[in-house]
């Protein structure tokens, strides 16, 4: 061995040059002891990437099926829709467009089966020609598609069919004309399962419509023109070509381009809130993930200073656990995205009934990839947090010398940290919701959620050092002090129990919020039927059978239909070059129902101005009355000047004044309202509103109405109601499906929060038990040291969660809030016993062994 | 020809706002090959003063120059390596990575430097303190003397400079210490290090060629053995 001499001062050069390599290999063997409790932080992302990745596989599936089945969702290269029929010198236009054409008159209207007397409300298509071009109506048997179109038959939606018990062959009514059953209708171009369940879909020749009887004046008809081209045509030029044709008698028109943007724009609006569901599950993962990794890294301090006394410095200590944890992140990710492509399998069963395509699911390898990127970046910042102070464990502390260490939060790199997490939470909510202040309101709620908890969790700990019960007993004493004990676990568990609790109770509420809503429509002494296309001189006599069914007439009121033409003296093609104007063009597109009276309803309230008086002379002003949010959208104020179109009259009318309407009650409501004395004679139906008091009286009274009256559509809200209950449950299971994924997340979170946290405190109960402490000892201390986390962060979250859903149900949803409180009572025992349970349940091995056994099975 | 030399060392610490003096105007040298104890009651700032020494710490004055280089102008970072070039250490409670196997605790010092083909080298020192049979066991699965072995063969691992050892018997019994103590002289007589203990056993000083006294934070001996 050489002693040192004069040389050495020259060779001692500082060298930056590390083994990239060898950090490798020290975060390899570091981790093959620890390999369980990395296993519990892969876990805690797993779940929240799988929801991702299946999320975002379903939006790719979905656009890529919509893509490849665009042209049977339109069925046909060309599809125009009208409210009204369509000028001579358009329809000639028509006529000369396309290689096919097909005509189509839809409408809704009651059927009946004579053969047991049923009667619905149905959509009945009408129709001419070989539509669909692409795709086909599915029927059983399948001749009939093609066959009820030469004679007196129809195809019917197959949920009707079940209903009343029908068979092809069997005779159903529609106005005064008989029809034969050619087939069951299975499926139709573009129809989801739901978009059906209203007013089943029923197909008739167009050439038997007249025959009905129900073409009369005010029905509401949709005019539907099908064209195929050949393949090389240019739609969009075509469509250029005849745009302001259509345009000005108010037409619209869909394109299979068209109609792949726009089914792709409504899925993705749905699949960005999953999405974000997703996301909410990854992130409460991450503080799991950030509370492990900072009670891991804190029992490896010893190791680092030794490390630094050895001659490594703070950066290489940091890179160890950096790449640690990121390739336990890199595991975790690509595990939760194996477990991803599983759910994704299942995403079809679930959205079977929202999705207008039959959907395939093959793995989406970009989807794959944004999801493990996700995964690794939001796992990798989070995890930053508790591994930056790595960087600054000093080498002293091998040396038993108690420091004191920098403050923490005076550690810039933590700050910018911080901030990344905040940007990258923004930035991708923004990315699933384009739009820039809903990311912002989202990340600062969760950011305020987590800063609530971790206040909480601070207080309680302030609390406990501040004004401890010296005086209880010491079961009591020894659990209290473990949550404000050096290296406590207190502030991590309550903020990721709490986080996983405000979600479990925002939903509870958000449903309950929901399905209230529609019960109250539907409870007490609300009408429950609806009455429609009521010519004017049957309006007596159907008021006279609803008596004999002793049925009260709760509202009779007259609809008139019309469009605006002008606003303020300019027109539609005006408003739409002036571009100061803020009136929107759809405005002139839309088909208003307006009725017409002098006085208001038990919905509504006048907000400004008055309601017009009764116009004795044709010089008098028509003073109208708009509902108040819709003069808010289309931008109209008191005094502004409009002129109407009723079935080609003009009329012009001042706003008068503005209503605030409920909607939510079962009546009819209008968003713009006439004063008597203008529309009395214009071409009108009328609406009645009733209430059956059983289904019994509602079907009779139903065949009574048809039978006498086939023209008018009744519309049973019971049934609707239940419908809607349905929607409402097939939505809340697709979101309970994915918020199920974040409940998941939490209960790992807990419990490999109190897992780890059992390395902890291992020692100190080996101690008491060496010391002579009885299991029931340590039994209850733990209790009462899991009951107090869990219920703490429990009662916080259920507190978060009561603020956000009252939030939500003011401003989203416009619907009252209340608050049941046994419902609260059990979310919060089940949050508290369910982290004393797994709390005791981790603590057994120290309850079961002997304290030797134990020390040396985990130390 | 001294391979540590402390000038005017003082190190003072804020706590609970108060400032307190742990070392007053420290000077000593020592020679490259020597041995030596520092000695003192608890309290005295024997173990601040050997992590200065080792540029484990930055005096609050003063000046510490180990192996000609001056510590006090180096970055943290130029400090362990300069730890990790010239200095070796010895831990009353061993201070072995729990999670490395008595082999690879071993090799970390070596690793360090990126040092090539040093398992053997690792393996002979095991060998050397009789562990050879026991190179694949984690430190939980050793005894404190066998720990404290492993301690011994890290130490020498990457042939230092100058060894600080910190109480190396402070947690051994009486037989195992007696043990640890014979390999320690031995192996630094065999490698010709610079020895420093810090300790309260006066029993172990006795070994060293020097002793020096300390008592609240000053010298008050420097004892020069035959």
């Amino acid at each position: 061995m050489q002693l040192a001499d004069h040389m050495d001062r020259e060779r001692f050069i500082y060298s930056k040059k590390w083994s990239i390599a060898w950090l490798f290999k020290m975060a390899w063997r570091d981790s093959r002891v620890n390999r369980f409790r990395l296993l519990l932080f892969i876990s805690s992302i797993t779940m929240g990437i799988a929801a991702l990745v299946a999320t975002f596989s379903l939006g790719d599936n979905v656009l890529y099926e919509i893509n490849r089945q665009a042209k049977t969702l339109v069925g046909a290269d060309l599809s125009i829709e009208n409210s009204r029929p369509v000028s001579a010198a358009l329809k000639q236009v028509f006529d000369t467009m396309g290689e096919k054409r097909s005509e189509e008159r839809t409408f809704a209207s009651m059927i009946y089966f004579p053969k047991n007397q049923g009667t619905r409300l149905v959509q009945v298509r009408a129709l001419q020609g070989d539509y669909p071009f692409y795709g086909s109506l599915e029927t059983q048997p399948a001749s009939a598609s093609i066959n009820f179109r030469k004679d007196r038959q129809a195809l019917v939606d197959k949920t009707l069919m079940l209903q009343f018990d029908a068979k092809p062959g069997d005779s159903i009514k529609i106005g005064e004309l008989n029809f034969a059953i050619a087939g069951v209708l299975e499926k139709a171009p573009g129809r989801t399962n739901l978009s059906t369940t209203v007013a089943p879909p029923v197909y008739i020749p167009l050439q038997y419509l007249k025959q009905t009887g129900l073409i009369q004046k005010g029905s509401r008809f949709s005019y539907n023109y099908y064209f195929k081209y050949k393949s090389q045509v240019d739609i969009d030029n075509i469509v250029s070509g005849i745009r302001p044709k259509l345009e000005k008698e108010g037409a619209d028109y869909d394109t299979v381009e068209e109609r792949k943007r726009n089914s792709g724009r409504a899925f993705e609006d749905f699949n960005r809130f999953l999405t974000l569901i997703s996301f909410i599950a990854l992130l409460l993962g991450c503080i799991g993930v950030a509370g492990s990794v900072h009670i891991y890294i804190r029992e490896k301090i010893n190791s680092i200073s030794i490390l630094r006394c050895l001659g490594a410095n703070g950066s290489q200590a940091f890179l160890i656990w950096l790449i640690q944890v990121c390739c336990i992140g890199l595991i975790g990710s690509i595990t939760g995205a194996a477990f991803g492509i599983v759910v994704q399998q299942l995403l079809p069963q679930v959205f079977k009934d929202v999705l207008p395509i039959e959907l395939s699911t093959p793995v989406s390898w970009p989807s794959l990839a944004k999801g493990i990127l996700t995964g690794m970046c939001i796992t990798g910042l989070f995890a930053l947090l508790p591994l930056l102070p790595v960087r600054r464990i000093s080498p002293l502390l091998a040396l038993r010398i108690s420091i004191e260490q920098s403050r923490s939060s005076r550690d810039l790199l933590k700050w910018i940290v911080y901030t990344l997490i905040l940007l990258f939470i923004t930035l991708f909510t923004w990315w699933q919701m384009r739009n820039l202040p809903k990311a912002i309101v989202f990340t600062l709620s969760i950011a305020f959620a987590f800063a609530i908890l971790a206040a909480t969790g601070g207080l309680l700990k302030w609390m406990l050092r501040r004004f401890f019960p010296d005086r209880w007993s010491f079961l009591w004493r020894q659990g209290l002090a473990n949550l404000h004990r050096p290296n406590n676990q207190t502030l991590i568990l309550i903020c990721t129990i709490g986080l996983g609790a405000v979600f479990i109770s925002t939903l509870y509420f958000v449903q309950g919020i929901l399905i209230n809503r529609v019960s109250m429509t539907g409870s007490g002494a609300q009408p429950n039927m609806v009455l429609f296309d009521i010519q004017t001189d049957q309006k007596q006599p159907v008021a006279d059978l609803a008596r004999q069914f002793q049925l009260p007439i709760v509202q009779q009121v007259p609809i008139v239909t019309m469009r605006i033409e002008e606003v303020n003296g300019k027109n539609a093609e005006e408003v739409k070059k002036d571009t100061t104007s803020r009136v929107p063009r759809r405005l002139f597109d839309n088909e208003l129902r307006v009725t017409y009276r002098d006085t208001l309803t038990s919905t509504e309230k006048l907000t400004k101005g008055e309601l017009g008086k009764h116009v004795r002379n044709e010089s008098d002003s028509i003073y109208v009355s708009l509902d108040q949010r819709y003069a808010e959208w289309v931008h109209l104020q008191i005094g502004d000047h409009i002129v109407f179109n009723v079935q080609g009259k003009l009329i012009p009318a001042i706003v008068g004044s503005f209503r605030e309407v409920d909607w939510r009650r079962v009546q009819t409501n209008f968003r713009i309202i006439f004063p008597t004395g203008v529309l009395e004679k214009a071409p009108q139906f009328h609406v009645l509103i009733t209430r059956v008091p059983s289904p019994e009286v509602s079907a009779k009274f139903q065949q009574a109405v048809v039978q006498r009256y086939p023209n008018i559509s009744v519309i049973d809200l019971g049934l609707i109601l239940s419908v809607l209950e349905d929607l409402l449950d097939k939505i809340g299971f697709v979101i309970r499906f994915m918020a199920g994924f974040s409940i998941i997340t939490g209960m790992i979170v807990l419990i490999s929060s109190v897992l780890i946290s059992k390395y902890q405190r291992i020692q100190e109960s080996v101690l008491l038990r060496t010391l002579g402490a009885s299991r029931k000892q340590i039994l209850v201390i733990t209790g009462i040291e899991y009951f107090l986390v869990g219920g703490l962060a429990a009662s916080a979250g259920i507190l978060l969660a009561m603020a956000a859903s009252w939030g939500l149900a003011k401003y989203v949803f416009d619907a009252p809030f209340h608050v049941q409180v046994w419902p609260l009572v059990f979310i919060f025992l089940a949050i508290s016993l369910t982290t004393v349970i797994i709390g005791l349940f981790n603590s057994r091995d120290v309850l079961q062994k002997t304290p030797l056994e134990v020390l040396r099975q985990e130390v | 020809m001294d391979i540590l030399s402390v000038r005017n060392l003082c190190k003072n610490y804020k706590s609970a706002g108060q400032n307190l003096t742990i070392l007053d105007d420290i000077n000593f040298s020592v020679e490259a090959g020597s041995t030596i104890s520092i000695v003192g009651p608890s309290g005295s700032g024997k173990t601040t003063l050997l992590g200065l020494c080792a540029g484990l710490d930055r005096s609050s004055s003063g000046s510490v120059e180990l192996n000609y280089v001056k510590l006090d102008q180096l970055s943290e970072d130029e400090r362990a390596q300069v730890r990790n070039k010239y200095v070796g250490f010895i831990f009353q409670n061993f201070q072995l990575m729990l999670t490395l196997t008595a082999l690879e605790n071993v090799m970390v010092p070596l690793e360090l430097r990126g040092e090539k083909n040093i398992r053997d080298r690792a393996l002979t020192l095991l060998d050397k303190v009789g562990l050879a049979d026991r190179v694949h066991h984690y430190p939980a699965q050793l005894s404190g003397g066998e720990q404290q072995r492993v301690s011994l063969a890290r130490a020498f691992a990457n042939t230092p400079r100058i060894l600080f050892a910190d109480e190396p018997t402070g947690n051994l019994d009486t037989e195992t210490s007696d043990k640890v103590i014979k390999l320690l002289f031995d192996l630094n007589k065999e490698a010709g290090t610079t020895l420093v203990i810090v300790t309260h056993n006066l029993e172990l000083a006795a070994n060293t060629q020097r002793i020096i006294h300390l008592k609240g934070g000053r010298i008050i001996n420097d004892e020069k053995r035959a």
